[in-house]
């Protein structure tokens, strides 16, 4: 279960920022995922209410999540284009060394908390 | 009512993950043991090609196994017989293993009286590859009925391995393996792996796969 394991690492993060925050409680937490970053928002969704309800920082804490978008760099052209609409051929010159540039991120942008 | 405030963390989720994985890998480099992280999609002889491994290397190094899965033991117990020391490790449930479960690992294996260390880590070309375990190298075996666009697939996978063993290069006859577009594939996504075509079952290509993994071992100890 791949998300969960996620899940896991964002809270041990959190757990280490409340405490050097000398938070109380967490309210909120924004992660920033990237559109190729191989997890599921729903799953994560799922697990990240099971694990933090476990834990007192994060009891009830609401998961938001900002999707960022995936580039791929075609080094035949030279020119980027989305990955999710045309994969890993590029559309422009067809070529296939192709890599991507973005989109794979899986951040803890911000939390709201006291 | 207490006042909320938002805290800017801007930090990725594998940060903690990679920074228990520095520490690790600093500290096996301190004690002189080399950790190599062996990973694989499920059945392409991860197993397999670790027991020739361990009969090439055995004399020459004291190795240590730790045997990564969802479950059960079939593969401990199939390593525990080349002689060497393994232990198994159950994830459970968990589609990975990250730098906090390989030093828990390595504990229980007691690595006193070892000095080369493999983890085996759980079969799958996506997870592994996120999370860093601290290993010293990353290896890979790709076999030949995956297909050689498998670079393609999994770039990431392919963009953390040091070195990728092409395995069961015996039934190449059978399968439209192209073993040259496979390289081009990998170096594509990581122009410093290396390739290295071996057959577990029959011994193929072995002597080279140990003759790297020697060249690191002294390097990492030098």
């Amino acid at each position: 279960m791949h998300e969960l394991g996620i899940v896991f690492h964002i809270i041990e993060s959190l757990e280490k920022v409340g405490k050097d925050n000398e938070l109380e409680k967490i309210q909120s937490v924004t992660l920033e995922l990237g559109e190729v970053s191989s997890v599921i928002d729903e799953y994560l969704g799922d697990c990240w209410r099971w694990a933090a309800d476990k834990s007192e920082l994060l009891n009830g804490a609401e998961l938001k999540i900002i999707k960022l978008p995936a580039v791929t760099f075609c080094e035949g052209c030279q020119q980027t284009y989305p990955t999710v609409q045309h994969g890993r051929i590029c559309p422009y010159c067809e070529s296939e060394k192709t890599y991507l540039l973005k989109g794979n991120e899986i951040n803890i942008k911000e939390i709201e908390a006291y | 009512m207490k006042e909320v405030k938002i805290l800017e963390i801007k930090q990725s989720v594998f940060a903690n993950n990679d920074e228990q994985a520095e520490l690790l890998r600093k500290e096996l480099k301190e004690k002189g043991i080399f950790l190599l992280n062996l990973m694989s999609s499920p059945g392409s002889g991860k197993t397999t090609t670790l027991t020739k491994t361990i009969e090439a290397l055995k004399d020459e190094y004291k190795i240590g196994v730790m045997e990564a899965d969802i479950d059960s033991d079939v593969d401990a117990i199939t390593i525990a017989k080349t002689g060497v020391k393994s232990i198994q490790l159950h994830t459970g449930g968990m589609c990975h293993l990250d730098a906090g479960m390989t030093k828990q690992g390595l504990d229980g294996l007691q690595t006193d009286d070892v000095d080369f260390a493999i983890l085996e880590n759980v079969g799958n070309l996506v997870c592994p590859a996120e999370f860093d375990t601290g290993a010293s190298k990353n290896a890979m075996i790709l076999s030949v009925p995956e297909g050689h666009d498998k670079p393609l697939k999994y770039p990431l996978m392919f963009s953390v391995c040091d070195v990728v063993l092409v395995n069961k290069i015996d039934v190449l006859p059978y399968f439209d393996f192209d073993l040259e577009k496979c390289k081009e594939y990998v170096h594509m996504r990581n122009p410093k792996a290396e390739v290295i075509p071996i057959c577990a079952k029959t011994g193929e290509g072995i002597d080279k796969w140990a003759d790297w993994l020697r060249n690191q071992i002294n390097e990492w100890r030098a």
